[in-house]
C-alpha cells in the first residue's frame, strides 16, 4: 500500500485525478476501522492532514465556509454560536478523542446513513464544495447522498468544504443511542428555523438508506406557522401541531430492523425526537429558551 | 518486532500463508488441539508478515516522550502497533482496535487521540506522549499518584488509557463536577466498572498542578 502525503490541495487533486482509486484519509476515525479489520485493502491512502487550507474556516459572502478537515472539536469551540445545529451534532460524535480527529468532510466522504452531521446539513441547506483538477462545484446537501455509503462525488473529486449560513434562528439536533458516548445513532433528527424564508428545515438520520429531508413535515409546519402569523408574533405551539410534525417526520423515514434497533422503534423514536426538538427550537424562538431544561416534551 | 527476514519462510506471500494458517487451524480443531501445528502456522504468518513489511516499509521518525525514535514501518501500521511492537512501549494498550474503548489513548501535540485510529506515518513531526512519558523518574505524575490513592482500577487493562485521558481532561478544564468528568471521560471504557474511583482520582488530581 502506498501512502501519499500531498502538502497542498492542488497536489492532492492531481493525485486523485491520476489515481482515482486512492482512499482519502483525514481524521481516520472511519477509514482506520476498515483497515484494522481488513474490510478494505486500498492500494494507496491519500493523507489530507498536511493540507493547511482544508483545516480553515472563514466567512464566504454571507455564508460560512468550513474546510473539510476542520475537526469536530473546533466546530464546537469556534463555531458553536454561529452554527449551533452543526455544533450540537458534533458534540454527539464518538468521544472527546474522536472529536479531536474526526471531521465533517469525513462524515460526508463516508456518507453513512448514520453519520451524525448529515441531518443538520440537510436541515440547514448546506452546500458541499467538491473539487477536482477539472474545477470546483457546489452540491446541495439534499443531492449529495445517493445511497448507503454512496455520495455524489466523481472518482477524481475530493471534498473541499461545506458552506452553511450562520444561524438566524434556533436549530436543534437530537439522537437516540444506547449510551451517551461512542454510539452509532439508532436514529437522529435535526430541525432548523428559517424565519426569513418563512420555512423550517427538517431531516432524519439513520432511518433510511440515506439521510433525508422530511419534506411533508417541513411543508406542514411552514403552513401552520404562516397561517397563524406565528413568525411575526410567536406563541407556544399547539400540542396537536407538534405531534403532527412528529408523525410526518417519522413518515419520511424508511427504516429497517438491524442490530441497533427495529424499524418500528425507529419510527416511534423519530416522532418523539421531531416533536421535542421542534418544541425546544420554538421555545427558543419565543424567547423562553432558558426553561428548556425543566420542560418535558 | 524481531526481524525474521533471514528465515526461509520469507518467500511466502501473506495471502497463501494465511490460507495455510486457516487450514492448519481447522485441522488443529479436528485433531483436538494440535498446538504445534497451529503455532507453526502462526510463526509462518509472522515471518511472512515481517517479509511483507520489510518490502514496503518506509523510514519514519516519531517523537515519543521527548525522544526522536527512528523506525521502519509499513504504511498500514497504526501508531498503536508502532508504539507497542516496534518501540516496545507496551504501556499503551490495545483493547478493541476500532476506537471504541479508549485503552490506546495517547496525547499528540497535547490533544488526546486514539492511537489505533491513526497511522504511524501520519504522526511524524508530532509530539507524542504515552503513559511511559508521564512520570519523572520515580516521581509519578499527579494523575498516576491519584489513581493509586483512589484504587482507580481493578484489572488495569484500561488504566493507561484512562490516565492519558484524565491528563487531557484536566488540561482541557473539564473537571468542574463529577458529571462533567464523567461526560468528558466517556471515551474510555472500564470493564471492571471502577468508574466511581476513576472519577474521584481525576477530581483529586485536578486539584494539583504539576510543577
Amino acid at each position: 500500500m502506498d501512502f501519499l502525503i500531498p502538502s497542498t490541495f492542488a497536489e492532492a487533486l492531481a493525485i486523485k485525478a491520476e489515481r482515482p482509486e486512492v482512499v482519502p484519509i483525514a481524521g481516520g476515525t472511519d477509514v482506520m476501522v476498515e483497515l484494522n479489520f481488513d474490510h478494505r485493502r486500498p492500494t494507496a491512502l491519500l493523507d489530507l492532514t498536511r493540507i493547511a487550507e482544508l483545516t480553515e474556516w472563514a466567512p464566504s459572502e454571507n455564508l460560512l465556509r468550513v474546510g473539510a478537515g476542520v475537526p469536530y472539536v473546533r466546530i464546537i469551540d469556534e463555531l458553536g454560536d454561529r452554527l449551533p445545529g452543526l455544533a450540537m451534532a458534533s458534540r454527539t460524535v464518538g468521544s472527546p478523542q474522536i472529536r479531536n480527529r474526526g471531521t465533517v468532510g469525513g462524515n460526508l466522504g463516508a456518507a453513512s446513513p448514520a453519520g451524525d452531521t448529515h441531518p443538520v446539513l440537510l436541515a440547514c441547506d448546506a452546500q458541499v464544495e467538491v473539487a477536482s483538477v477539472r474545477g470546483t462545484r457546489m452540491i446541495p446537501a439534499a443531492e449529495f447522498y445517493l445511497g448507503v455509503k454512496r455520495n455524489a462525488l466523481e472518482p477524481d473529486e475530493l471534498i473541499a468544504a461545506v458552506h452553511l449560513a450562520p444561524a438566524a434562528a434556533p436549530q436543534q439536533f437530537s439522537k437516540v443511542g444506547t449510551r451517551n458516548a461512542m454510539v452509532i445513532a439508532v436514529c437522529s433528527f435535526a430541525v432548523a428555523l428559517h424565519p426569513e424564508q418563512g420555512r423550517v428545515g427538517a431531516a432524519v438520520g439513520s432511518a433510511a438508506p440515506t439521510p433525508r429531508r422530511a419534506l411533508a413535515a417541513e411543508e406542514f409546519l411552514a403552513g401552520e406557522l404562516s397561517d397563524a402569523g406565528l413568525w411575526e408574533s410567536p406563541k407556544p405551539l399547539l400540542d396537536s401541531v407538534r405531534r403532527r410534525f412528529g408523525e410526518l417526520a417519522a413518515e419520511a423515514a424508511s427504516p429497517i430492523d438491524d442490530v441497533r434497533g427495529t424499524a418500528a422503534y425507529r419510527r416511534h423514536a423519530l416522532a418523539v425526537l421531531a416533536r421535542r426538538t421542534l418544541g425546544w427550537a420554538w421555545q427558543d424562538y419565543c424567547g423562553t429558551g432558558e426553561t428548556r431544561s425543566q420542560s418535558c416534551a | 518486532m524481531p526481524d525474521n527476514s533471514e528465515t526461509p519462510k520469507q518467500q511466502h506471500k501473506r495471502r497463501t500463508v494465511l490460507k495455510a494458517g486457516g487450514a492448519a487451524a481447522i485441522a488443529g480443531i479436528a485433531a483436538a488441539h494440535s498446538v504445534t501445528e497451529a503455532s507453526a502456522a502462526t510463526q509462518a504468518q509472522d515471518a511472512a508478515l515481517a517479509a511483507d513489511t520489510e518490502a514496503s516499509a518506509v523510514p519514519i521518525v516519531l517523537t515519543v516522550n521527548g525522544q526522536a525514535r527512528q523506525l521502519r514501518v509499513e504504511p498500514r501500521v497504526t501508531l498503536l502497533d508502532a508504539l507497542r511492537e516496534r518501540l516496545d512501549l507496551t504501556g499503551t494498550k490495545k483493547g478493541c482496535d476500532r476506537g471504541e474503548c479508549g485503552a490506546c489513548t495517547v496525547l499528540v501535540d497535547g490533544r488526546r487521540i486514539k492511537s489505533c485510529l491513526t497511522l504511524a506515518v501520519m504522526r511524524q513531526d508530532c509530539a507524542i506522549t504515552t503513559v511511559e512519558g508521564l512520570a519523572k523518574g520515580d516521581d509519578l505524575h499527579p494523575v498516576q499518584a491519584a489513581f493509586i490513592r483512589h484504587d482507580a482500577f481493578q484489572c488495569g487493562g484500561c488504566t493507561s488509557g484512562q490516565i492519558m485521558s484524565a491528563v487531557a481532561v484536566i488540561d482541557e478544564g473539564h473537571t468542574g463536577s463529577t458529571d462533567e468528568i464523567r461526560e468528558w471521560m466517556s471515551g474510555n471504557i472500564c470493564r471492571c466498572a471502577a468508574y466511581p474511583n476513576i472519577v474521584a482520582a481525576v477530581q483529586d488530581a485536578a486539584k494539583e498542578k504539576r510543577p
